[in-house]
């Protein structure tokens, strides 16, 4: 794990991943697609409203998992200290909350056909719900100093605490009455759902997970040169006479 | 009706359906471009600042 905590090794591992995790990406998105749009059947109660499950499903598992990552890294940051940590949760962050905000949007959209309504304020809804002001608490919150240490230990802070509401999110289809289905293919005793069904899920949730890994290491490169670009003016700076001399 | 009006109909549900995809696209779209534009712009600047740093664009 320190290993990879140096901003050098991470750029050098992430410079081989990222072609790989693009290409990825692409190729499940499009098999999902073919498969989830073109073979996989219609539901015998849904029909074929049941589609919308092929991006809906994966949104909503990249949601719970990217604020999982979030608040391990905002872990390693609070107790270890390590600057990537901070870096790799700032930079996933957005992420999550697009994936968040597409599992809401999605989800009224199917919820409409299937329970007659685009919302209802049950416990898996508002929940997720929650997780996306979790996101947009997280993001205001690291930006809401002018000292970007003191934003970054309260976001951090804020992220362990939000973490609660992943296995309510979880399991509130268990522990309530609610509209919402229970898990249909995490479940202990295996998937419930046909193999038609489950492949272009899975083809879809592994696009879904290539493609935020590619675009994460974007980010934290992104966010490295930054650093980068801030020292150098710092120097710069220093080293002017003018600068200097005031 | 054809068989592409059918596929897009989704059996009375194409009203949920493409914008359901339509909306999941334009977020990834929409976060791929940000992204990138992020570090294109970072490059360049960096570029401006040490042109011989491998980092820079």
């Amino acid at each position: 794990m320190s290993r990879l905590a140096n901003p050098n090794r991470f750029q050098k591992l992430s410079r081989r991943v990222l072609p790989w995790a693009a290409g990825l990406a692409g190729l499940c998105l499009l098999a999902g697609l073919g498969l989830g749009l073109f073979f996989s059947p219609g539901d015998y109660q849904q029909g074929e409203s049941v589609r919308i499950m092929y991006v809906h499903v994966p949104a909503a598992w990249m949601a719970l998992g990217v604020y999982t990552l979030i608040a391990l890294a905002s872990g390693l940051f609070l107790v270890w200290k390590y600057p990537l940590a901070d870096i790799v949760a700032r930079a996933a962050a957005p992420l999550g909350a697009g994936f968040t905000l597409l599992t809401l949007v999605t989800g009224s959209l199917w919820g409409k056909p299937t329970w007659g309504t685009w919302w209802v304020w049950d416990a898996r809804l508002t929940s997720v719900l929650i997780l996306f002001f979790l996101y947009l608490g997280y993001i205001a919150l690291q930006n809401a100093f002018d000292d970007g240490a003191r934003g970054a230990k309260s976001a951090a802070v804020l992220a362990l605490i939000g973490f609660v509401n992943v296995p309510i999110i979880k399991w509130s289809v268990e522990w309530w009455h609610t509209l919402h289905q229970p898990a249909s293919v995490i479940r202990l005793d295996g998937p419930s759902i046909h193999v038609s069904m489950l492949a272009p899920l899975l083809l879809m949730a592994a696009g879904f997970a290539a493609f935020f890994t590619a675009l994460l290491l974007i980010r934290v490169r992104s966010a490295l040169l930054a650093r980068k670009i801030r020292a150098l003016r710092l120097v710069q700076a220093a080293a002017d006479p003018h600068i200097r001399g005031r | 009706m054809s068989e592409i009006e059918n596929f897009l109909a989704m059996d009375g549900h194409g009203a949920f359906v493409w914008p359901a995809y339509g909306f999941a696209f334009l977020v990834l779209g929409v976060l791929l471009l940000w992204s990138l534009r992020e570090l294109r712009s970072h490059e360049r600047s960096l570029h401006k600042l040490r042109p011989q740093d491998p980092d820079a664009a």
